[in-house]
C-alpha cells in the first residue's frame, strides 16, 4: 500500500485569519468598547501594543438546545466507602457538574488576545484626519519610481534575463537555428559512415549546418531587452510631529503627564498614517528650545512664560529642517493657558502668519489641574487669544483637559469622522 | 536482531516512512487490521491550532465562529492553558492524519500507530461510518460546500449568508436522521446534483411563467389533518431536513445552506456516539503495535519508557472526588475494556465465562476485537462488554439525584452482585446520544390557516430546556420559518410544562 508522507509546514500560514476577521467584524462594537475602556485606565503606551481583552460573552453567543435541571442519574469511577442506599449531602462533592456544550460556552466572558495592529485599528477606528489635512495631502507630491514594462535600451545593471532568453529562443526557432544535438548526431553519422559517396554528402551538410550557426547567433543584441522603470507622482508620505509644550513653573506633574497622554496618542495615530514620522520637542519658558523626549517630559526648568519663543522656534525649525512640500506637519500645543500679557499679539501674529499656514493641523491642549475646578473660572489669557482667532477664521482645534480618562474622548473628538468639511470645534 | 527504527528523539522524512511501514507490517499481519490508504502530513502548532478552529477538518467554509474559536483556542494556547493534541486524523479516503513537527521520534510512532491505523480501521470498519458518511466523499463535498458559500456570499451578500448559516448552525444538532435511510450518502453525487439543479433552473428560466394566472386553490377540507402530516412527513426530529423541505419562503440557495450544514452534521454523528470505542480501539492498537515494535527491538528500552509515560497519561482516569474530574475518560474506560475483552477472550474466570459465554476462552482476540469493532457503537458496546471485573477495578457506582428528595442524592448501585447490571445499564444510557441530545421534533403545521409550526420537546426525567438559549434558538428557527413557531415542552404523560412562541424577526432590507 502507498503511503504519502507530506510536509505541510510550509504551506502559507493565517488559514484562519479570514474566519478571525469575521470574528472580530462581528464583534466589533463589543471589542471597540472594550478597548476604549481599558484604554482610558491603563498607561496608553501599554495599551497600544495590543493584548488581551475580554468581552462579555452574550453577544457573540452561539445557542444550541440544551438540557437542565430534572433527576440525573450518573455512573462515576472510585467509589471508596458508599454502599447501595447510602445518601450525599447535596453541597459536598459527589455531584460532577454537566459540563457545557463547548468550550467557552460555559464561561460569562470571552478573552482573546488582539494583535498590535488590529488593535490600533480598532482603536483609532472611527478617527480620521481633518478634511483640511486631506486636501493638503493631495497637493503635496513627491516623485517616486515605479516598473513599467520593457526597453530596447537601457543601462546594463537592468538586462532582464528572462525576457532576454525568451526572445532569443523565439528567435532561434523561427530562424531554425541548427540544435546542438542535430550537429552531434551528424558527426556521429559522419564517424560511422563507410560509403566514401555518402560521406562526402554528409560532410557537406555538417558544413552548411555550422555556418549557419555561426551566421545565426545564440543571443543576439536584437533579443536584448531591459526593465523600464518610470516616475510617477507619489503623496508624501512622512509627517513631522511638533509637540510644544509650556513648562513654567506652573505646569505640575500632572498637566505634564496629561499632555504625554495627547502627544502619544497623536503620534501613534500619525504613525498608522504616514510611514515615516518624526518628532520634534519644543518646550519653553521665556525662552524656547528644543530638546530630546526624556529633557521635554521630566527636564527641570523654570521661569516666565512666553509663548511666542516656541512659536518662534518651531517656525525656524521649520524653515531649516522640513520643507512644507516634502512633508506633512502637525503640531500640538500643551499649556495651562498661563502667557506673559504683553506676548499676546506676537503670539497671535506668528501663528497666523507663519505657523498655521504650513501645518496640516494644529491642536491646543489646555491642561488642568486634576478636578477641573479651574475651568469654573474666567477663560486662560491664551485660551481667550486663541478662540479669538479662531472665530476670526484660524484653523485651530482647542479643547480643556484635566482628567485621565478625558484624554481619550478629546482625542477622538478632534479626529471624529465628520460629514461637514467644516470642523466646528466647541469645548 | 532487527535493525532500529530511530535512535533519540529525532527524525526525518524517511524516518516517519520507515516508521510508518514498521506499523503498517504489525497492524496488517500480527493484528489482521484492514485500513484506508494512508495520507500522513506534518504541521506546525499554528496549523493545529488552525485544524482546531475548523473542527479538524482541513478545509471548510467561512463563518466567524470558526473565527471565534480559533481566538479562544489560541489565547489559551499562549497562555499555556491548554496543549495541544499529537495528531489529528480525518475520516477519509485517503485517511490523513496530521502530526506535529514538535513530536519527538517515539510520539510519532505512537501517533501513527493510533490514527493511521487504529482510527482508520475503525473509520473504515464500524457500521455507523460505513452507514452515515462517505470517506471517499467528504474532502470533495467540504471543498464544494466552501465555494458554494463563497459564491452565494458573492451573489446574496455576506450578511444574508450569515444569517442563515447562523441559524443552521444553532439547529445543527437537529438536523440528523437518526434512523438510515433508503439509500447510502453520496457526497460525490450531492455535489453533482447541486449543480445540475441550478443549470436546469437557469436553462428552462421564463418570466412568463410569473404572468400566467393561478388556477383556484385546493379546498381546505380536502385535506385531512392525517393526509397532511403524511404529506409534510410529519411528526419530523430533523429540523433542518423539515426547514429544507418545507421551509415556506426560503431561497433556494438557503435551502442548499441548510443541506450542507444537515450534511456536515450527519457527517459527525457516528464519531459522538463512539467516543469511548474510536479512541478506545486506537489505543489498544497503538499499545500493541508499540509492544510489538518493542519485542522485535526496533525500538530501544529508553524510547518505549517515553513511550509508556504518554500512553499512561493518555488512559489515566482520575476518581470522582479528584480535582481533575470531568467524566469518564474515553481513552481510559475504552482501552480498559479492549484489554478487558482480551483477557476474557483468552484467560476467563469462572464469572467470565457465565457473563460472556460467547466470547470467553475463544481465544481468537483480533477476531473477537475486530466483530466488536466494526458492530458496535458506545451504548451498545457498554451494555455488552462491561465486565463485572472492570466495574470493581474501577469501583463504580451510581448516583441518582432526585431534586425533590430532601435527604440527598441516593447511591443507586455500586460495584457489586446486585449492582453490576444496574450500573452497567446506567453507564450505557450515558453513551446513548439519543439520550443525551433533547428529543426534540415538529408535530405539526397548519399551512392552510396562520401557519404556525409546532414542535414538541419531550421531556425526560424532568430536564427542560434552558431558557434563553432555546429562546434564541427557536428565534433562529422562526426567522427560517418565517412564521410563528411554537415550542411545547410535554412530559411522558402528554402534560404541558412549557410553551414557547417566538415570532420570526422582520427581514431588514437588503443593504
Amino acid at each position: 500500500m502507498p503511503i504519502h508522507i507530506i510536509d505541510r509546514r510550509l504551506n502559507p500560514g493565517g488559514k484562519s485569519l479570514e474566519n478571525r476577521q469575521r470574528f472580530l467584524r462581528r464583534a466589533k462594537s463589543l471589542v471597540q468598547g472594550a478597548v476604549k475602556k481599558t484604554s482610558q485606565e491603563r498607561d496608553i503606551r501599554d495599551v497600544l501594543e495590543g493584548g488581551e481583552v475580554t468581552i462579555p460573552l452574550d453577544g457573540m453567543h452561539e445557542p444550541r438546545f440544551r438540557r437542565e435541571g430534572g433527576t440525573r442519574d450518573m455512573v462515576l469511577p472510585g467509589n471508596k466507602k458508599f454502599i447501595e442506599g447510602d445518601y450525599l449531602q447535596r453541597s459536598g462533592q459527589g455531584s460532577a457538574k454537566d459540563s457545557g456544550p463547548g468550550e467557552g460556552d460555559s464561561e460569562d466572558a470571552f478573552r482573546f488576545v488582539l494583535s498590535r495592529d488590529e488593535f490600533v485599528d480598532l482603536f483609532l477606528d472611527d478617527l480620521e484626519l481633518p478634511d483640511l489635512a486631506k486636501r493638503k495631502i493631495a497637493q503635496t507630491e513627491s516623485e517616486g519610481i515605479q516598473r513599467a514594462g520593457y526597453t530596447t535600451s537601457g543601462s546594463p545593471a537592468n538586462i532582464s534575463v528572462s525576457r532576454t532568453v525568451k526572445l532569443a529562443l523565439a528567435r532561434r526557432i523561427a530562424l531554425k537555428r541548427p540544435r546542438k544535438e542535430e550537429i552531434e548526431e551528424l558527426e556521429a553519422a559522419i564517424a560511422a559512415c563507410t560509403d566514401e559517396d555518402e560521406r562526402v554528402v554528409l560532410l557537406a551538410e555538417l558544413e552548411k549546418l555550422k555556418a549557419k550557426t555561426k551566421r545565426i547567433p545564440f543571443v543576439d543584441p536584437l533579443d536584448i531587452r531591459y526593465r523600464r522603470y518610470e516616475k510617477v507622482p507619489r503623496p508624501v508620505a512622512q509627517a513631522v510631529m511638533f509637540c510644544l509644550m509650556d513648562v513654567s513653573g506652573s505646569m505640575s506633574e500632572h498637566m505634564k503627564d496629561l499632555a504625554k497622554r495627547f502627544y502619544m496618542l497623536l503620534y501613534v495615530f500619525l504613525k498608522r498614517r504616514y510611514k515615516h514620522v518624526e518628532i520634534v520637542f519644543i518646550r519653553h519658558t521665556d525662552r524656547a528650545e528644543e530638546v530630546d523626549e526624556q529633557t521635554f517630559f521630566y527636564g527641570p526648568a523654570s521661569g516666565g512664560t512666553l509663548v511666542s519663543s516656541a512659536l518662534n522656534a518651531m517656525h525656524e525649525i521649520v524653515r531649516e529642517r522640513f520643507n512644507p512640500a516634502d512633508w506633512n506637519i502637525y503640531a500640538a500645543q500643551a499649556s495651562d493657558g498661563d502667557n506673559s500679557y504683553s506676548d499676546g499679539e506676537l503670539t497671535g501674529m506668528l501663528l497666523t502668519d507663519k505657523i498655521l499656514p504650513v501645518c496640516q493641523f494644529f491642536a491646543y491642549l489646555e491642561v488642568g489641574e486634576s478636578g477641573g475646578s479651574a475651568f469654573d473660572l474666567s477663560d486662560s489669557s491664551l485660551w481667550t487669544l486663541y478662540d479669538r482667532l479662531r472665530n476670526s477664521g484660524a484653523s485651530l482645534s482647542m479643547r480643556k483637559v484635566s482628567e485621565r480618562s478625558e484624554i481619550f474622548p478629546v482625542f477622538h473628538d478632534l479626529f471624529q469622522r465628520r460629514e461637514t468639511s467644516q470642523e466646528k470645534a466647541a469645548p | 536482531m532487527t535493525e532500529r527504527l530511530f535512535e533519540g528523539a529525532d527524525w526525518d522524512f524517511h524516518t516517519l516512512q520507515r516508521i510508518t511501514d514498521a506499523c503498517e507490517e504489525v497492524a496488517t499481519k500480527d493484528l489482521g487490521l484492514d485500513v484506508y490508504p494512508n495520507q500522513i502530513e506534518v504541521i506546525t502548532a499554528e496549523q493545529m491550532l488552525d485544524a482546531y478552529s475548523s473542527v479538524g477538518m482541513p478545509l471548510f467554509y467561512k463563518h466567524w465562529s470558526f473565527g471565534k474559536h480559533f481566538a479562544f483556542h489560541e489565547a489559551s494556547y499562549r497562555k499555556g492553558l491548554m496543549g495541544l493534541a499529537y495528531e489529528i486524523v480525518i475520516n477519509s479516503s485517503p485517511c490523513i492524519s496530521y502530526l506535529m513537527e514538535e513530536n519527538t521520534a517515539t510520539m510519532q510512532t505512537l501517533v501513527i500507530a493510533h490514527a493511521a491505523f487504529g482510527h482508520n480501521h475503525f473509520f473504515k470498519n464500524n457500521y455507523l461510518f460505513k452507514q452515515w458518511t462517505d470517506a471517499d466523499g467528504i474532502l470533495d463535498y467540504l471543498d464544494f460546500a466552501k465555494n458554494y458559500v463563497m459564491t452565494c456570499e458573492e451573489r446574496y451578500g455576506r450578511v444574508e449568508v450569515e444569517r442563515t448559516l447562523d441559524a443552521a448552525h444553532a439547529l445543527m444538532s437537529h438536523g440528523i436522521d437518526r434512523y438510515p435511510g433508503k439509500k447510502k450518502l453520496d457526497l460525490r453525487a450531492e455535489e453533482k446534483r447541486a449543480g445540475r439543479r441550478r443549470q436546469h433552473e437557469e436553462e428552462v428560466f421564463n418570466d412568463l411563467w410569473r404572468t400566467v394566472p393561478k388556477g383556484a386553490s385546493k379546498t381546505r377540507s380536502a385535506l385531512s389533518i392525517e393526509r397532511r402530516r403524511k404529506l409534510l412527513g410529519l411528526p419530523q426530529e430533523n429540523l433542518l431536513y423539515f426547514l429544507e423541505k418545507s421551509a415556506p419562503r426560503l431561497a433556494p440557495w438557503q435551502r442548499e445552506l441548510l443541506r450542507i450544514v444537515r450534511h456536515i452534521a450527519q457527517y459527525f454523528y457516528p464519531q459522538s456516539q463512539t467516543k469511548v470505542m474510536n479512541e478506545g480501539t486506537a489505543t489498544y492498537v497503538h499499545y500493541r503495535i508499540m509492544t510489538k515494535l518493542h519485542q522485535q527491538g526496533r525500538i530501544t528500552d529508553g524510547n518505549f519508557l517515553e513511550f509508556l509515560g504518554s500512553h499512561t497519561n493518555v488512559v489515566f482516569q482520575p476518581e470522582f472526588d479528584d480535582q481533575r474530574f470531568s467524566g469518564f475518560n474515553p481513552y481510559a474506560l475504552g482501552f480498559a475494556m479492549m484489554q478487558d475483552i482480551e483477557r476474557i477472550v483468552t484467560n476467563p474466570a469462572d464469572e467470565d465465562r457465565e457473563w460472556f459465554p460467547d466470547i470467553a476462552g475463544k481465544n481468537d482476540v483480533m477476531g473477537v476485537l475486530r466483530d466488536v469493532w466494526a458492530n458496535y457503537r458506545d451504548e451498545s458496546f457498554i451494555a455488552q462488554f462491561l465486565s463485572p471485573k472492570l466495574m470493581r477495578q474501577l469501583r463504580m457506582f451510581h448516583l441518582h439525584d432526585d431534586p425533590e428528595e430532601r435527604a440527598g442524592i441516593r447511591v443507586d448501585a455500586i460495584h457489586d452482585e446486585r449492582g453490576f447490571r444496574r450500573v452497567r445499564r446506567e453507564l450505557a444510557r450515558q453513551h446513548d446520544v439519543g439520550y443525551i441530545d433533547a428529543n426534540i421534533e415538529v408535530v405539526d403545521v397548519d399551512l392552510s390557516g396562520d401557519r404556525r409550526l409546532i414542535l414538541h420537546h419531550h421531556v425526560i426525567k424532568g430536564s427542560q430546556l434552558n431558557e434563553t438559549d432555546a429562546k434564541r434558538v427557536l428565534q433562529h428557527l422562526a426567522d427560517l420559518w418565517t412564521y410563528d413557531v411554537s415550542l411545547i415542552e410535554v412530559d411522558a404523560n402528554d402534560k404541558v410544562l412549557r410553551e414557547y412562541v417566538v415570532s420570526p424577526r422582520p427581514i431588514p432590507a437588503a443593504a
